[in-house]
């Protein structure tokens, strides 16, 4: 069995590798190519060695976003763990109804993020409507409408990824907790919280990442208005590329800074998160 | 040992049975695929003999109000001489980012377009010299080609012209109130510069409930994409006066693509003629930022408004507004007055920002094929039907005569502006430096109209704009 299984194996792994490199691996490696070049199309691109990167980092559009973007994300992220967590927990006493709710928060992340944009937007707009505003007066709107619209989003497939964790904490523990007259809150810090630490890696993960990397609802919410004060990394890279002529280089070498950037910031999240995991 | 012998040819026979099955998925999805392209070989053989080698030609629409009408050329083009025409439309505000992608495929589009000498610029790799096409020569005025030296990359196909949009109904309620303040004039011929018209419309303004409208304008449409009547169309008129004023010899076009730096000394009038929209307007200025276009076209057919800036394209949306009350024969185009000495004298602003190109790239007989289409579109009876009546372009060719023309009321309402004693405006937005330009300008715009930036950072950012943007 052994032998023939080694005897198919790149037969069968073939169709899979196939599509791992044609979707993945020849992008991956143009892109880089491509941020060293100036091209209209891609395939009349001519070299110009690192004269992209150096403009990238002389325009102030590219920090103010990654600088936007950097906000958005520790906000977001604090606040969607912490409810989810919160709802996890919640979720997890056995309530009535339990499942109807479990179900109906998971729900918005099956939406499109174009599509929530601007349900949002309509929501947003009728609100501020009242005050005399849109989400466009000011851009403080605009983050806040963003951060309401990840939290509504991502709260209830954080959660369900959360109560699989709480399910998985033994009952003993808790017992043998409560038997040593740990209070609740302790109980939680101390028992709960080291159990689910596998939990909580993954949703920092999803979340650090997916705010980071946010593009649909930025650009269906705001599209960068007033004045690109909202615009997130991800939309600038898409407008530096298709609004400016010239710029295709310079839009290829922001998304190659933005891809180890996201890198490295995902990587020391995973290091610090998976050296706090506990065996049960 | 039998056992053992009986397993393995057991597990033998189970793989070949999978292996079978997989080959045979293999091959129908294969045969289905052949199935599909011999499909499309037998319709395009058909015609290959008539169109001299090429079959296939490939058009890159930027008009998607249009996009069926182009759909049924393409079919009866290809009823006629057997040449397919793939026709792809772009959607709104994305033709750029289709046409890059697009064009970097194996089959290109053959047929494309640019948006002027500024298109032209990004594209020069790519379009085809047609300075010897049928085409080119019978443009009515060769100089509104696209040029560079001696070759000639885009030809205009369709001339526009905007202004201010009034439905007239609405102006002869006004002016047959008894207690209007301004008496001295009695319609809207008379209103033949800015002073005038902010004279009429704030005293529209006054009398909001009498004329049974909410406003005198409809929504100054602000949101992200909506923006280009403002940053490209009312900027056009500033500008145009400036570079008129810099070198009244030659093109606007000419002298704002030779300028590194703008003074933008008319920004005081660009700011009475946007002030004179957002006070007089349906909606509150705070507001402008979540309003499209679309919402300003509706306002002014369900009859809320009595004006709307914008161009004889308009006319389809207007038409099509459900519920619209406002009659073909009531809509008229005013120039748009900011203000200028002499502005008695002047039109619409008429001019072009489409222009054909061919794609190089591809093979030399689909190039040919798509040149005959386009002079087929141009020049036959049946093409011709098609862009008078169904695409409603006034097309700046020799090939059509006087009663060639769109009958749609906006059309009209340009050739009749055409034939009086005033100069039109030229489209010298042509030349403005980039998309990043416009949209720098609108986010001003936008800000100023919330109030969060003065008149004085818009003009800065404008100036700004402009040079950092001719600089890279």
């Amino acid at each position: 069995m052994q032998k023939q299984l080694r005897k198919y194996f790149a037969f069968f792994a073939l169709p899979t590798l196939l599509a791992f490199a044609i979707s993945f691996v020849v992008p991956f490696v143009l892109g880089i190519y491509l941020s060293f070049t100036t091209f209209t199309t891609v395939t009349n691109a001519s070299w110009v060695g690192l004269g992209n990167y150096s403009r990238v980092f002389s325009d102030p559009d590219f920090l103010r976003a990654l600088w936007f973007t950097v906000k958005f994300t520790i906000v977001s992220v604090i606040t969607i763990n912490v409810l989810a967590f919160l709802f996890a927990l919640l979720l997890t006493r056995g309530i009535r109804g339990t499942n109807v709710f479990r179900t109906i928060f998971f729900m918005p992340n099956l939406i499109g993020g174009i599509v929530l944009g601007y349900i949002w937007q309509l929501i947003l707009n009728g609100i501020l409507f009242n005050f005399d505003a849109t989400l466009t007066v000011k851009p403080v709107y605009g983050f806040w409408g963003l951060v309401i619209l990840m939290n509504w989003q991502m709260i209830g497939y954080m959660m369900v990824i959360y109560i699989a964790g709480l399910q998985n904490v033994p009952k003993d523990l808790i017992e043998a907790a409560s038997i040593d007259g740990a209070s609740r809150l302790q109980t939680l810090l101390n028992v709960t919280m080291p159990l689910v630490m596998p939990s909580i890696t993954i949703c920092l993960f999803l979340t650090l990442s997916n705010s980071f990397k946010l593009f649909d609802q930025n650009l269906a919410l705001t599209a960068g208005a007033p004045s690109k004060r909202t615009t997130m990394l991800a939309l600038d890279i898409y407008n530096t590329f298709y609004g400016k002529s010239g710029w295709e280089g310079v839009g290829q070498a922001k998304a190659v800074i933005f891809f180890i950037i996201v890198a490295l910031i995902v990587l020391v999240q995973l290091l610090i998160t998976r050296r706090r995991e506990v065996e049960s | 040992m039998i056992d053992e012998k009986r397993l393995v040819t057991r597990m033998l026979r189970k793989q070949i049975t999978i292996l079978l099955s997989f080959i045979l998925t293999v091959m129908l999805v294969l045969v289905g695929c052949a199935q599909a392209n011999s499909d499309k070989k037998d319709e395009t053989q058909g015609g290959g003999d008539t169109a001299g080698g090429a079959t296939e030609i490939y058009f890159l629409n930027f008009k998607p109000e249009i996009a069926e009408v182009y759909n049924e050329i393409a079919k009866d083009y290809e009823a006629e001489t057997g040449v397919k025409v793939k026709v792809v439309t772009a959607a709104s505000g994305t033709y750029e980012t289709t046409l890059r992608s697009e064009i970097a495929k194996a089959n290109a589009p053959t047929i494309f377009q640019i948006n002027g000498p500024i298109g032209y610029q990004t594209w020069k790799d790519y379009t085809r010299d047609l300075k010897d096409t049928e085409l080119y020569r019978s443009l009515s005025d060769p100089g509104l080609a696209v040029t560079d030296g001696e070759g000639v990359f885009g030809i205009p196909y369709v001339v526009e012209g905007y202004g201010i949009i009034y439905n007239n109904e609405i102006m002869e309620r006004y002016f047959a109130l008894d207690n209007r303040a301004v008496q001295d004039i009695s319609s809207m011929d008379e209103v033949n510069n800015f002073a005038k018209l902010k004279a009429v419309v704030e005293d529209m303004t006054a009398h909001l409930d009498e004329l049974g409208i909410k406003g005198v304008f409809a929504s100054t449409s602000l949101a992200a994409g909506e923006q280009w009547r403002w940053q490209t169309h009312l900027a056009n008129m500033p500008m145009y006066y400036e570079f008129l004023e810099d070198n009244p010899e030659q093109s606007t076009v000419l002298t704002a693509l030779a300028a590194d730096e703008i003074d933008f000394r008319h920004s005081d009038h660009f700011k009475n003629i946007f002030d004179l929209y957002l006070n007089n307007s349906i909606t509150r200025s705070t507001l402008l930022g979540s309003k499209s276009v679309a919402d300003s076209m509706a306002e002014f057919a369900l009859g809320q408004v009595a004006m709307v800036q914008n161009g004889n394209w308009a006319w389809s949306q207007i038409n099509e507004v459900e519920g619209n009350v406002v009659k073909a024969e009531d809509i008229r185009f005013l120039p748009i007055y900011i203000g200028v000495e002499g502005e008695e004298n002047q039109g619409l602003a008429i001019g072009t920002e489409n222009y054909f190109a061919i794609n190089k790239k591809v093979s030399e007989e689909k190039q040919q094929a798509s040149i005959k289409f386009l002079e087929w579109l141009f020049s036959s009876d049946k093409g011709k039907d098609y862009v008078v009546n169904k695409l409603g372009f006034i097309a700046p060719f020799n090939t059509f005569n006087e009663d060639e023309q769109p009958t749609d009321p906006l059309a009209r309402e340009i050739v009749n502006w055409l034939d009086k004693d005033v100069h039109s405006v030229e489209w010298t937005f042509a030349a403005f430096p980039s998309e990043e330009f416009k949209n720098q300008f609108g986010n001003a715009l936008l800000e100023y109209a919330q109030g969060n930036f003065d008149w004085e950072q818009v003009t800065s950012t404008v100036k700004e704009a402009w040079a950092s943007e001719k600089a890279k």
